[in-house]
């Protein structure tokens, strides 16, 4: 069974599991730390970054503003070319109308081309309650596919294993799945690529239906453009004799000038590199050539609910290239997975109560999962200000239309504030914690949520006298 | 020309040494402050963990207590940082009309105290005399929010005797956070593991910051520890002069113990 995430602990929780694996934090940090180097090389490279970016900006931010146009002028256009279009408000509407059109052909064996929507929408795991096996063809969401686990990154979903597991998994499951691996396969990347590619090479030659996402659709023509390293969405874009593309709302860009924008932030920014070695584009179908059938299923999931928060918005710009999760700090230390979500990291921070609503207790725990560091801020190729978006989201939970709420917390800080405008009462507090710390030992475990500090703290040292009082008593240090 | 010290809570109750180097750097060029005892908590904890309404209650705290006044100078960027950026978002979250224009009004008022020196005063060397191994920390509001750059760089390489080291990963999160710290202890804790780890590569005895808060956590992982690394906020380092010496239990950087 495809696995989900389901029934996910709140964000603490998992990510202290997290960060007492150290086989994760290694495989997480080193993997890390090789992308975001050669991220910063090739952003340093251009001259004209802050311009691509600010302009990736504004192209989004006007799709944004007038999506219904678009995706209307896009649907259009791939209907003029042979394409049918499907509109989908959720995820469960978006499998069952991808279950039907694959049970349509027949066919009980399908290739996939990896995409994120189809992670987030659950698609793999409907297919397979209808009878119908999707396998995974990128070899790092084949990696995950195989092993029965989860992405925990948006660019490379197996970033958590290195590569003797994957060896392991290779050995173990692809003979179940299909051609098995080689009984001496070693942990050489090449000798692992090797394997993979016969594994899937049956599999391509084999597919009469392909599942795919797109990084981008662009209305003026009806285009859909596909970015990725192997070249093997490439053949499932184009050796199968039904494609099924799955693809949200917010992916349209309006022109193909547009797209210029973007394909050269992309790959540099996602996997350091000056261009993807694939770019797939396809327009309808045509005839003798590719796919005979072709269907658009656009799907909404939340899109809309994230669109009409004013702050929030700005996630829908999100290409999805991974780099906020590649810099950051929290996710550096506790993988993807904590995350409950295929959306990891500040993106996943984000956007998945922007999608769903922070009205549970595992997705209002995300816009915490942050030291609001702003490292993601600086590298996002879209200019998201995640530290805006976190704080605003916070806000909903607190004292929004969140369902979840802290009442301890709120009735704390809010008798805190109060004493904190009452002087007569902020002085008696200052001075009442001048003689508590005279007591109070520094290697003392709080008590309740407070031991999250000392766990792998001491708390300071509270001095006798505070500033108001050395104020007062030398009169601002001139006696 | 009427100037305030917004020394903070957290340096009023826990560091109020820092408060006390702040007035006596500013006393030494020429800078006399006030300090309206009024004064408590900037609001950062509440506007960082969500709570816009009782932001905006210490907003318009704030503005009755510093309203009168020039300047304001804080000794910390985070705290410095509320008015300008926070201020408004909560007087507009609550519908307060009055208070976003007051708090529009101050805000450009309130100087972080680095900043206040090298580009109001114009001053980097200031007198100062350090004879030890120092690191800096750049916290990640001086570092992005503030974006106080090479200022505290060069605030701390003119200081006479000081032996100034390098941090590794400088400007990597110390995990601290706020309440990050506390609803997310097990990872602010790994970062924060890290972070100590770096500061001892350095072989520095003393690091410095300009937010007590992050050098709080990290230095409540060093002392957890057990090493004797002293944490000191910048202005504490920038008003020491001969005068004072070198600081009692802290090795002394080998050219200034031949003098």
């Amino acid at each position: 069974m495809s696995k989900v995430f389901l029934d996910w602990p709140a964000f603490p929780t998992a990510a202290e599991r997290a960060t007492k694996d150290e086989q994760l934090r290694a495989n997480v940090r080193r993997a890390t730390h090789t992308i975001r180097a050669k991220r910063g090389a090739l952003a340093a490279e251009r001259p004209d970054w802050q311009d691509l970016r600010d302009s990736a900006a504004a192209v989004k931010d006007e799709v944004l503003r007038h999506l219904d146009t678009y995706l209307e002028q896009l649907e259009t256009k791939v209907r003029e070319a042979g394409g049918v279009v499907h509109w989908a408000q959720d995820a469960e509407e978006a499998n069952r109308i991808v279950t039907g059109l694959v049970q349509e052909t027949g066919e009980t064996e399908i290739v996939k081309v990896k995409s994120m929507l189809t992670e987030e929408i659950g698609l793999d795991a409907a297919l397979e309650q209808a009878g119908i096996s999707a396998r995974e063809t990128d070899l790092a969401a084949a990696i995950v596919q195989l092993g029965d686990d989860l992405p925990s990154h948006v660019v490379v979903p197996a970033l958590h294993r290195n590569r003797t597991e994957i060896r392991d998994i290779f050995r173990r499951e692809m003979g179940r799945h299909g051609r098995p691996a080689p009984d001496d396969l070693g942990d050489d990347p090449e000798e692992l690529a090797e394997a993979a590619r016969l594994h899937m090479r049956d599999k391509f030659l084999r597919a009469k239906v392909a599942v795919s996402g797109a990084n981008f659709m662009i209305a003026e023509t009806g285009t859909l453009v596909i970015v990725e390293s192997e070249g093997n969405g490439r053949m499932c874009l184009t050796l199968p004799e039904t494609l099924i593309s799955v693809v949200g709302i917010e992916k349209v860009l309006p022109t193909w000038r547009d797209l210029e924008i973007f394909l050269q932030l992309l790959a540099r920014n996602a996997t350091g590199e000056r261009m993807a070695p694939y770019t797939s584009s396809w327009t309808g179908t045509t005839d003798g050539d590719g796919p005979r059938t072709f269907h658009l299923v656009l799907v909404d999931n939340g899109r809309t609910r994230a669109l009409a928060d004013p702050v929030g918005r700005q996630a829908l710009r999100c290409i999805r290239c991974g780099a906020c999760m590649n810099i950051c700090p929290v996710y550096e230390r506790t993988g993807g997975h904590a995350y409950g979500s295929v959306y990891p990291g500040p993106i996943g921070a984000i956007l998945n109560p922007l999608l769903k609503g922070p009205d549970d207790t595992q997705t209002a725990s995300l816009p915490y999962a942050s030291t609001l560091c702003g490292a993601c801020n600086e590298v996002c190729p879209v200019c998201i200000r995640f530290t805006d978006v976190l704080l605003k989201l916070r806000s909903d939970v607190a004292e929004g239309d969140a369902e979840v709420k802290h009442p301890a917390e709120k009735a704390a800080l809010k008798a805190v504030a109060g004493v904190m405008r009452h002087n007569p009462l902020w002085n008696a507090a200052v001075k009442s914690a001048g003689r508590a710390g005279a007591v109070l030992p520094t290697d003392m475990n709080l008590p309740g949520p407070l031991h999250g500090w000392t766990d792998s703290r001491t708390i300071p040292e509270i001095p006798a006298q505070s500033f108001r009082t050395w104020w007062k008593r030398t009169e601002g240090g001139t006696r | 020309m009427r100037t305030a010290l917004f020394v903070t809570c957290l340096n009023d109750t826990l560091f109020p040494r820092t408060g006390q180097a702040a007035v006596e750097l500013l006393r030494r060029l020429g800078v006399e402050v006030e300090f309206p005892a009024a004064q408590s908590c900037c609001g950062q904890m509440h506007y960082n963990t969500g709570y816009r309404a009782e932001t905006a209650k210490l907003a318009r705290h704030f503005v009755e207590v510093f309203g009168d006044y020039d300047r304001i100078i804080v000794p910390s960027a985070s705290c410095g940082g509320m008015p300008a950026e926070a201020y408004a978002i909560a007087a507009e979250s609550v519908g307060d009309d009055g208070l976003l224009r007051d708090v529009r009004r101050i805000a450009p008022r309130v100087h972080e105290l680095t900043s206040f020196l090298t580009d109001t005063l114009g001053v980097e060397e200031v007198g100062a005399y350090f004879p030890h191994r120092v690191t800096y920390h750049p916290t990640c509001h001086s570092l992005r929010a503030s974006a106080l750059g090479d200022r505290p760089y060069r605030l701390l390489r003119a200081v006479r005797g000081i032996d100034f080291v390098e941090l590794p990963a400088q400007e990597e999160c110390c995990g601290f956070g706020g309440t990050f710290s506390v609803k997310n202890g097990a990872v602010s804790g790994a970062m924060n593991g890290d972070k100590a780890r770096h500061v001892r590569e350095t072989g520095a005895h003393v690091l410095a910051a300009v937010d007590n808060s992050c050098l709080m956590n990290i230095g409540g992982r060093l002392a957890k520890d057990g090493h004797p690394v002293r944490t000191m906020h910048l202005v504490e380092i920038l008003a020491r002069t001969e005068k004072d010496g070198p600081l009692d239990g802290v090795p002394v950087t080998e050219g200034e113990r031949v003098r």
